[in-house]
């Protein structure tokens, strides 16, 4: 199922996430403050609106400087690398019946796993080029967690796949008419929950950036609006793994009453409110405790989920 | 392949070929990583318009996506510098060209041969889904499925085995 309007919907897309990443920076300022018993940023306009809109006056303005000692063309792609594969994810999210740019012939999952493990570049090259010993430590930290957590972040979907038996964004959400795969798929939600945070280096999983020993780990040497792009391609992230979750657990654009459009986003929202409230509370593991954790908990409870998920669907045939 | 398909089939193809040759002809390692990623993606792209999906998505995640980001990680390692630049540029002159040359040379002029007589096999005729290959998969090619896993089980336990004998003394 492919929309009618190609353009229109490539367009309301990237416009419409742009939009909210660009939004999402005030809501993230303004939850932490409340959570922190404070006020965040309430000067510029209604409620502190308009903060956006001076932050991106800034950072466009700012000297935009690449240090002599990197290596420039690497040092320019890096940080569009995460902008690309974040927006191209976007293309096979199924907001609501009818909006979405494409199925890709049936293989969305696959498409975003595999975006989601490029988006990787963006963060090890940006550590590499720019020639400096804390961004290098953050590249090589971004590596090797990104690539541990992309394991079991495949293998905790799987679940999902074999109980609706397709790749297919839209078969996914329509498989979960009667019941979400919330429920069934508990283990694989939570796995693919923690996954997903450590995918888009969100705390506590923000070790490739960790300023507290790294100065800021991968974008250290990186100013205006490059580092605005790393900035604005976390954000896109957070929303991504929301709507993914949204359409692989929670049953995507379903629920009573309310257009199928809202409650999609109803269910994204709370969940990044979610995100940003875990980056309210918990405190950063130290990297030796995130690789043993990933290795040796959460992949042989991915594959556990996988093998009883396996039995019991073949069993219930 | 329809008409859109085709012209995608053939820029992916000459992208590949041109990011190979260049990742070939990198001095810094990273750069000639660099196109070695844009070679896979875009065989990746030649894959999906052949009406492979499935193929070019694997292609993406396990070679672009995880291979590489190994090799990448390897090198970052190395902390290679000028010198090293040097001394590749040294190795690329001269005889070290010439057995690869000429092996290539054979490749081509075979590949060329097999154009010209008209014996190809053609592009897939319909599209082949994951479902497909999964049946194929796990129906008449189960003992490949098995032999991989036992291969790569090897593989596991031989990894362990290197990295327990670091830590005794």
């Amino acid at each position: 199922m492919t929309s009618p309007y190609p353009f229109a919907a490539i367009f309301g897309v990237l416009i419409v996430a742009l939009t909210f990443a660009a939004a999402l920076i005030w809501v993230e300022r303004r939850l932490l403050a409340v959570w922190q018993d404070r006020y965040g940023p309430n000067r510029t306009g209604p409620f502190g609106l308009l903060q956006v809109l001076a932050d991106m006056i800034k950072i466009f303005t700012k000297e935009d400087w690449i240090p002599p000692f990197a290596d420039k063309p690497v040092f320019v792609i890096a940080p569009a690398v995460i902008m690309i594969t974040v927006l191209l994810s976007f293309a096979v999210v199924p907001f609501a019946p009818g909006i979405i740019v494409t199925n890709i012939n049936n293989v969305a999952l696959l498409f975003f796993l595999g975006m989601s493990s490029l988006g990787v570049y963006s963060i090890v090259l940006a550590g590499w080029s720019s020639g400096n010993k804390y961004s290098l430590l953050g590249g090589l930290r971004a590596s090797a967690q990104m690539i541990s957590y992309e394991v079991f972040m495949g293998m905790s979907l799987m679940g999902v796949v074999l109980l609706s038996g397709s790749f297919d964004l839209t078969t996914i959400v329509e498989a979960q008419r009667h019941l979400w795969f919330f429920v069934p798929q508990f283990l694989g939600f939570v796995l693919f929950l923690i996954a997903g945070v450590a995918e888009s280096r969100r705390l506590p999983f923000d070790l490739p950036e960790a300023e507290a020993e790294l100065v800021a780990g991968f974008h250290s040497e990186y100013s205006g609006m490059k580092f605005g792009m790393f900035f604005v391609g976390e954000y896109l992230g957070v929303l991504l793994i929301s709507s993914m979750i949204t359409v692989l657990f929670l049953g995507g654009w379903m629920g009573p009453v309310l257009p199928p459009i809202l409650w999609f986003l109803i269910k994204m929202f709370a969940l990044v409110c979610f995100f940003i409230l875990l980056r309210a509370t918990l405190p950063r593991p130290r990297f030796d405790q995130l690789m043993t954790w990933g290795w040796k908990l959460m992949l042989p409870l991915a594959l556990a989920n996988l093998l009883v998920t396996g039995a019991v669907v073949l069993a219930f045939r | 392949m329809s008409g859109p398909m085709e012209a995608a089939f053939y820029v992916a193809a000459a992208v590949a070929v041109v990011s190979t040759l260049l990742a070939i002809s990198r001095l810094v390692a990273v750069h000639a990583l660099l196109y070695l990623i844009v070679s896979f993606l875009s065989v990746a792209v030649v894959f999906y318009t052949m009406g492979a999906p499935l193929v070019a998505t694997l292609e993406v995640i396990i070679y672009a996506g995880a291979i590489l980001v190994l090799f990448l990680f390897v090198v970052m390692m190395l902390n290679l510098g000028t010198r090293d630049r040097d001394q590749e540029r040294q190795w690329f002159s001269g005889a070290a060209w010439l057995g690869p040359a000429i092996l290539s040379a054979i490749l081509l002029a075979e590949v060329i041969y097999l154009i010209v007589s008209g014996a190809t096999t053609g592009g897939l005729s319909a599209t082949v889904g994951p479902k497909e290959v999964a049946l194929a998969l796990y129906g008449p090619y189960m003992i490949g499925v098995e032999l991989a896993s036992m291969l790569l089980l090897g593989a596991v336990v031989g990894a362990t085995h290197l990295s327990k004998q670091e830590a005794r003394p």
